[in-house]
């Protein structure tokens, strides 16, 4: 057995491309800075170049895309940095949503002008939902946003100013400089837009005393707290931050859509958002774009075959969380 | 002048006192020792102290104020800082970050400046960077600020752990079993340690030891507690003869039992 002890080892090291090793290399890669911005920048103007080739379906599925990214990165304020499990995250992209929705068919509202509420609402749905809960632990938390996100929908399915089971029809398309957006083309735009900047302010806010915050809290809550951090406090920015993402994006997607209905803030949608975040790495943002893009695509891509392509995409799943827990493209520790 | 002043601090676990009616005081710029054996409530106080435990009565007054029924973080905020006896390090973040840690009560940017990067949110994220490689250097593993907490050496870990209480400017420190698990010339290197922290920081120290050899030599004041209890206060070689003290350790002698 001795014998054969090296030759293990040294198959170990030398296997050629294990998950581990590719992401070794990118990090090496992605290491130096010139090669890192030279990434950046190549895939931003692929971005921007794609409208120029590209047809309404592939826009579509783009956008689509970018729409989960925001919503994943404002959950993951929430589940990578501070680490609290939500399961009821659509409940925010709810909010948000429906404030544009009645704002503007029924108080006759700006599109633009009614962000700030959204904003505002979203906060304050945060603090509703954080302020009681944040002294529970993880389990419990889990099963309190839940019950949170389900709350939401189903007073948006009884409610008569939401529209009831029906939900809000024919919200007004926004205009922007005098043009009035309603083509896929332009909310591709516009919702690349909202991606680069809600990654700016992930990556802000990461690298400041609140991200560091969050992390302390994550990793040793008591110990946190004795080098004198307010743990209830910030945990309930981090619930207000990921608030404030879901809702601004929901408010996006109610003018892209021009309808929405209880039925878009399913639990589903909350559990898929979350397995995003977990699937590409939480607390990492390139990971959780990676995440969000294929939780988009998969579906997409695999269309041709059917009702089986939902069987695929969870068999995937199972296999990428078997060999890779901690995400496809997880926070570096070395 | 007293920087701490306990009174008549009582701590109950249901029907379990673990303090009784315990009050001692703390001279501003001093080194005093908590000892007792095991079970004694050394630890129990501390965290009653540092607000982790809520003591059922009695006051806390540390630097005029009263710090009774306050959460952990306003207590460190208020200038009293406390290291663990079973290390809590931040294992997956670095050495400087876990430093930074400490800074984090003196500073204030909030959402809106760390998104905008404002100036005054970046002067802050420089001094508290400085601020931190300057309490790895008084400790003396600065060379080791990018390893990970969890890679360090076990007596390098304990060394960041009291960079990181000192990271929050602490007027009062408290250190749960600093020489736990420490060989004896990392002991020589803490006792030295101890009294720098004194002497260059003016910083007022209050620790638990149960290594005498260490304790008689840094603390200028020992307090011994039992069953929760103060049973004597003094010097070093007041407490060596007191014979209660030598009971508590020692038990009572077999005669005089019976």
């Amino acid at each position: 057995m001795s014998a054969e002890n090296p030759k293990v080892m040294e198959k170990e090291i030398q296997k050629p491309l294990s998950p581990g090793r590719f992401t070794d290399m990118l990090y090496e890669l992605l290491g130096n800075k010139r090669i890192r911005y030279s990434v950046y920048a190549a895939l931003v103007i692929t971005a921007l170049v794609i409208p120029s080739f590209a047809d309404n379906y592939v826009l579509e599925v783009f956008t689509n895309a970018y729409f989960y990214i925001i919503l994943c990165l404002g959950l993951n304020i929430v589940v990578g940095y501070a680490g609290l499990l939500d399961l009821g995250y659509a409940a925010f992209f709810a909010v948000g949503a429906y404030t544009t929705g009645i704002l503007t068919s029924q108080f006759g509202f700006n599109f633009w002008l009614t962000i700030p509420f959204s904003i505002l609402f979203s906060v304050i749905a945060g603090v509703i939902i954080g302020g009681p809960t944040l002294r529970l632990r993880s389990d419990y938390l889990a099963i309190v946003t839940l019950g949170f996100g389900e709350i939401t929908r189903i007073a948006a399915r009884n409610l008569e100013i939401t529209g009831g089971a029906s939900g809000l029809i024919g919200i007004d398309r926004p205009m922007l400089f005098g043009m009035r957006l309603y083509q896929i083309h332009h909310f591709y735009f516009l919702f690349f837009v909202l991606v680069i900047l809600a990654i700016f302010i992930s990556h802000r806010l990461y690298n400041s005393r609140l991200g560091r915050a969050w992390e302390y809290i994550r990793e040793d809550e008591d110990a946190a707290e004795a080098m004198g951090i307010d743990r209830v406090r910030y945990k309930l920015y981090a619930y207000v931050m990921g608030a404030v993402f879901g809702g601004v994006a929901g408010s996006f997607f109610a003018v892209k859509m021009t309808a929405i209905s209880p039925q878009t803030f399913l639990f589903t949608q909350s559990a898929m958002i979350l397995l995003a975040v977990v699937l590409g790495g939480m607390g990492k943002i390139q990971g959780v774009i990676v995440g969000a893009l294929l939780l988009v695509f998969f579906p997409e891509i695999f269309r041709g075959i059917g009702d089986m392509r939902m069987l695929v995409f969870g068999i995937v799943l199972l296999i990428i969380m078997v060999f890779r827990p901690q995400g496809i493209w997880p926070t570096r520790r070395s | 002048m007293a920087i701490l002043d306990v009174r008549n601090l009582t701590l109950r676990f249901g029907g379990l006192t673990a303090i009784n009616n315990l009050s001692f005081a703390i001279e501003d710029n001093s080194i005093t020792a908590l000892i007792g054996p095991n079970g004694a409530g050394k630890t129990s106080a501390f965290n009653c102290l540092t607000g982790f435990y809520k003591a059922n009565e009695g006051e806390i007054l540390f630097c005029g104020k009263n710090l009774m029924r306050k959460r952990p973080f306003k207590i460190t905020e208020s200038g009293m800082a406390r290291t663990f006896q079973n290390l809590r390090l931040f294992k997956n973040k670095t050495v400087l970050e876990n430093v930074m840690s400490g800074m984090h009560c003196r500073c204030s940017a909030g959402i809106i400046s760390s998104i905008l990067r404002l100036p005054a949110q970046r002067a802050e994220e420089k001094k508290t960077r400085e601020f931190s490689e300057e309490c790895l250097e008084f400790v003396g593993i600065l060379d080791q600020k990018d390893r990970l907490a969890q890679n360090l050496p076990y007596g390098d870990q304990r060394r960041l752990e009291w960079a990181r209480a000192l990271a929050t400017q602490p007027k009062l420190l408290l250190l749960d079993e600093p020489g736990a698990g420490l060989n004896y010339d990392e002991k020589k290197e803490l006792i030295d340690l101890i009294k720098r922290i004194r002497r260059e920081l003016g910083i007022t120290i209050l620790l638990i030891e149960h290594d005498m050899g260490l304790v008689m030599n840094v603390s200028e004041k020992i307090i011994v507690i039992d069953y929760g209890q103060m049973i004597a206060e003094g010097t070093a070689d007041e407490i060596k003869n007191n014979p209660r003290v030598i009971e508590a350790y020692l038990g009572k002698d077999e005669e005089e039992a019976v």
